[in-house]
């Protein structure tokens, strides 16, 4: 009986699961319920993004990266900015009045003309306007005494204390020229390792000097056994960089530094508040992650309120931020595309901007495609779903995406993937005319056409010189082709055909891919960083490229810091590599074939190795022009002798496809400013509207899977009762 | 008792400095500290300088494990197998690479991790212990042989696959929950734990399953469960009462010792929902070539895994009062 009861017991617990299934079903027809936001979010004016890698440092000091520039762009406010609109990329003021131009002096401090011959140092004075404030901040508050509030923590202080949040007090204070001159010299300390500290040591006069200086003093703390112990920078003098008054500071540049503007937009050169430097170096709060590299202090249109790199990145409007304008003006089509709507209007108009971390491809594409986030990049694994590209026309998005409103942006980077040759190698290297022809040889075999399509997605345009399209010199149409490796078919590119790379491999002494002296086979050695099986097409297709020429490739993989071992030692053949532009000047792209600065030995970043003395000659010249005809013409000379000796085979420029959602506006690529958050807009019903037809949730394969379940079990009981029963009835 | 605690307690010792150096040499086999400087200071305009001085400042700059430079015990301690490893055993993981601290780190992901480890943990054993005694149940039914097949099936279909699948139905096609996602605070922690909860126990069912009716099918016919059925006791209360209790060692066995390492998080289930666990902090840690995180958290894996075992020691003499530790 007891059994029969329960056999009954177990039939209504499904009956009442089924139930139970039917009701959610029902009660799904309203609202949401896969929002990864909570629900005092909706309807706010917030951006959301993603990122897939946590940022290493957030320190201006330190961070030099893609990935970290996203949030410190938008805190910190060096002097000088990219214009969001304009094109090609122009610098205006961020903080100073006006952009800075140098003065020149020779070795007695004497003004000289800007072109004369014995130029000793360049000044810079730059002034910065008045009233600009941090935003709120611990280090900032003072007791009504006028003493710092947080400024001397003991232990028992920081008991209680994990995030910025958990100081109750905060202040603020005006920005001056001292807090710029203390930035530059945080770039000389030895605690911070900054990676532009070699570089501007050769260009800031006296900052090797204070680096002497700074580990001589760091040394001293550590045999006092107070290495951690705050080093106050401003007791240390740099001679090439002081504070004229309270608003301006000097420069120092030895000699001349044409480039050195485009430093001043980049985050090394924001401003550091000594007293936020003091309030983190006190003792227990490093232990905590209360660091200046955890927490910035900037006075940009954002702050950081929230830091938890595992799961979210905050930014939230700065309250104390001196405020902007939208430009008025930028290129021709800017208007017709809406992007001059908000013209003069103040900005940031976003209230805050959440990141959260996504390791994976897959969840941050989905959740962009329900509305989650408001723009995303494509994988591979998604293109074809999102994109569209029709033979002669430029790349769409499919009607499945665009039915949703999503739009693409494409921009190219300022970017150069190639593969060069170690000018130091016997074989591919130096300038015999056997070397060049063979690199010339491999330059036409290699379809870098062929390369973007399959391997990505034809996101990319293939390379005819060293420098990418937007950077000054680059040559567009007939006048840029690359007539070493291209036909001129109609003022189209064409690439040679294979026959003519096949007469140049015989004129460099290896007919049919055979050396004409030993009848050896030519291989040649190919060193990459790919890992792993997704790699292997890559590898192959490389190696199918060099059959062509019936020259036989030899490709050894390693992992990257092997790889780079191979380059400062020069033993590489041949090997891949790429450079992103740190500023938009042709200097940046060019000196990466500069003989002073080869890897083997000086360390340099010219990884081939390549030495022309005319080409040094030129890029001597080149390098401190201002833009004009006659820099052109010297950048015209020099691609021609590169495109000659072909230390490289230029590969191509990626292409940057993004999709943004129909609710945001005052989209335009921008690939130097990183600080494009303040001019970004959000329509913020319209998100809601979308995000409640997107997303609502479908509830009957619950009852289904249910029913299912419940068929599965149904004989199963039916069959346990019979037993129960059956033993009762034995006698 | 005692005496046979205390034991097991300084025999970790030796493992511990046995893992901590292999682990060692493991890692400045793939890395030198010339590499680790590279990988936090950038791959641009780095000098040979700016390496010679991070490696100084974090004592990168010494032997590995032998300074025939200085005299005495130093030869030994002045090393950085020595400088980096002696502080683990007071549990003071120190500073990653970068700066941070290792042991807020770890305190700030262990309760994300802990919030998926455990449900996956305690319902994938109550749901397998649960299938495993219907399936002993219904033994050499057509019940019994498709649960079988079903469990082989699910056993040899990769985790990635329940993953990505369940992903895909009950978040993308279906809308039910977050893709992805975490929160701290209760009910909204809920609806981001529902679907890694459920795809870790769905993907662990198989194995388990299958491990436990072998376990249980072994008891089925020892003499006292003849005994109770002779008694007149329901093939129920046979199993849960009497059977399930005699089989406790071999299931203490392989339960006991996996939770301590619950601290440790689930790598895949982590890196997929964007759960900021244990699990992702040791992988981002290998990518970035930290060895101040990777040692830590081996550190810490051996310690939860000893523990693990002596907790699996200690349980044996709960369940089975003939297991006395001497």
């Amino acid at each position: 009986m007891e059994n029969h009861l329960e056999g009954h017991r177990h039939c209504r617990v499904v009956e009442s699961f089924i139930a139970l299934m039917l009701v959610a079903a029902l009660a799904g027809c309203g609202g949401i319920w896969n929002d990864p936001y909570p629900t005092s979010e909706r309807g706010q004016n917030i951006l959301y993004s993603a990122f897939t890698e946590r940022p290493k440092h957030l320190d201006p000091a330190q961070s030099y990266s893609e990935d970290e520039a996203i949030f410190l762009a938008q805190i910190y406010e060096p002097p000088a900015q990219y214009h969001y609109l304009r094109r090609p990329y122009t610098l205006i003021p961020m903080t100073v009045e006006t952009m800075p131009a140098p003065r020149f002096i020779d070795a007695d401090g004497q003004p000289v003309a800007a072109d004369a011959a014995n130029v000793a140092f360049s000044l810079y004075d730059i002034r910065i306007k008045s009233g600009i404030l941090y935003q709120p901040h611990p280090a900032f508050a003072r007791e009504a005494s006028g003493d710092y509030r947080y400024g001397d923590l003991k232990p028992v202080d920081l008991k209680n204390v994990y995030t910025l949040s958990d100081f109750k007090q905060t202040g603020t204070r005006e920005l001056i020229a001292a807090d710029y001159v203390y930035e530059i010299k945080r770039l000389a300390s030895p605690r911070l390792n900054s990676p532009i500290f070699g570089l501007m040591s050769e260009h800031i006069a006296g900052l090797a000097e204070l680096a002497k200086k700074l580990t001589a003093a760091e040394a001293k703390l550590a045999e006092m056994g107070e290495e951690d112990a705050w080093l106050d920078l401003s007791k240390y003098d740099l001679a090439g960089v002081e504070a004229l008054d309270r608003y301006t500071f000097r420069i120092k540049i030895k000699g001349r530094y044409a480039q050195f503007v485009h430093w001043l937009a980049m985050s090394f050169f924001a401003p550091v508040p000594i007293e936020v430097d003091r309030f983190y170096a006190q003792k227990g709060m490093a232990a905590r992650n209360l660091t200046l590299d955890w927490y910035p202090v900037g006075t940009g249109p954002y702050m950081l309120s929230e830091n938890n790199p595992n799961a979210r990145i905050v930014l939230e409007r700065n309250p104390n931020y001196h405020g902007e304008r939208y430009p008025e003006e930028g290129e021709p089509q800017d208007a017709q595309f809406g992007l001059l709507a908000d013209a003069g209007k103040p900005i940031p108009f976003i209230d805050k901007v959440v990141f959260s971390r996504e390791r994976e491809g897959i969840p941050y594409w989905n959740k962009f495609l329900q509305g989650y986030y408001d723009s995303s990049s494509i994988s591979s694994d998604n293109f074809d779903q999102a994109v569209r590209v029709a033979v002669g026309s430029d790349a769409t998005v499919t009607p499945e995406i665009a039915a949703k409103g999503i739009t693409l942006d494409t921009s190219i980077a300022a970017s150069t993937r190639y593969l060069a040759f170690n000018w130091l190698d016997a074989v591919v290297g130096g300038s015999v005319d056997s070397a060049r022809k063979l690199r010339q040889a491999i330059s036409i075999a290699i379809d870098w056409e062929e390369y973007i399509s399959i391997f990505s997605n034809g996101r990319g345009i293939a390379a005819q010189g060293p420098l990418p399209p937007g950077v000054f010199g680059y040559c567009d149409g007939e006048a840029g082709i690359n007539r070493v490796v291209y036909d001129d078919v109609n003022g189209k590119p064409r690439r040679k055909p294979i026959e003519e790379a096949r007469r140049l491999v015989a004129e460099a002494g290896y007919p049919g891919g055979r050396d004409a002296k030993t009848g050896e086979p030519l291989v040649l050695y190919l060193d990459t960083t790919s890992s792993g099986p997704d790699d292997k097409p890559t590898i192959d297709w490389f190696v199918k490229q060099f059959k062509k020429l019936d020259i036989q490739l030899e490709v050894r993989d390693t992992d990257y810091n092997r790889f780079q071992d191979k380059m400062r030692n020069g033993s590489a053949q041949i090997f891949r590599w790429g450079w992103n532009a740190d500023y938009p000047d042709p200097e940046n792209f060019l000196f990466l074939f500069h003989s002073s600065q080869r890897k083997v030995p000086l360390q340099g970043e010219n990884a081939a190795n390549y030495a022309n003395p005319e080409f040094d000659r030129l890029f001597d010249q080149m390098k401190n022009m201002q833009n004009s005809p006659e820099r052109q013409t010297l950048i015209n000379r020099m691609v021609t002798i590169l495109r000659e000796d072909a230390p490289w085979s230029f590969g191509y420029h990626p292409k940057d496809y993004t999709l943004h959602h129909s609710w945001l506006a005052n989209l335009k690529s921008n690939q130097m400013a990183r600080n494009s958050m303040k001019y970004r807009k959000i329509d913020v019903v319209l998100r809601e509207q979308r995000r409640n037809e997107w997303n609502r949730p479908v509830v009957w394969p619950l009852a289904f899977v249910a029913l299912g379940l419940a068929a599965m079990v149904a004989p199963a009981l039916r069959n346990y009762r019979r037993r129960e029963r059956d033993t009762a009835g034995v006698p | 008792m005692i005496s046979y605690f205390v034991r097991r307690v300084l025999y970790a010792i030796p493992i511990l400095v046995g893992v901590n150096l292999f682990t060692f040499v493991l890692f400045f086999v793939v890395n030198t500290p010339d590499d680790m400087a590279r990988a936090q200071l950038g791959n641009k305009r780095v000098t040979q300088e700016a390496i010679e001085q991070w490696k100084s400042a974090r004592g990168y700059d010494k032997p590995l494990l032998y300074n025939d430079k200085a005299e005495g015990v130093a030869r030994v301690t002045d090393t950085i197998f020595f400088e980096k490893s002696i502080r683990l055993f007071a549990f003071d993981f120190g500073h990653a690479e970068d700066g941070r601290d290792i042991g807020h780190e770890i305190s700030m992901r262990m309760g994300p991790s802990l919030a998926i480890a455990v449900p996956v943990f305690g319902l994938g054993l109550y749901v397998a212990i649960s299938l495993a005694l219907m399936l002993v149940f219904f033994r050499a039914t057509y019940l019994d042989f498709w649960g079988v097949v079903t469990c082989v099936a699910m056993m040899s279909i990769s985790s990635l696959f329940y993953i990505i699948g369940g992903q895909y139905l009950i978040s993308k096609l279906w809308q039910l929950v977050p893709i992805s996602g975490f929160s701290a605070n209760g009910i909204d922690a809920a609806k981001f734990l529902i679907l890694p909860v459920f795809v870790g126990v769905i993907s662990g069912i198989g194995a388990s399953t299958r491990w436990y009716r072998a376990i249980f099918l072994e008891e089925i016919n020892r003499d006292y469960v003849r005994t109770a059925r002779a008694k007149g006791l329901s093939e129920l209360a046979v199993l849960f009462r009497h059977v399930v209790r005699n089989a406790m060692i071999p299931i203490l066995t392989g339960v006991v010792v996996v939770i301590p390492s619950l601290f440790l998080g689930s790598l895949l289930l982590e890196s997929f929902f964007a759960i900021p666990g244990l699990g992702s902090y040791t992988i981002d840690a290998i990518r970035s070539e930290d060895f101040a995180i990777v040692r830590a958290m081996v550190f810490l894996g051996s310690v939860l895994y000893i523990i693990g075992l002596l907790l699996t020691d200690l349980s044996y003499t709960l369940v089975d009062p003939r297991v006395r530790l001497q």
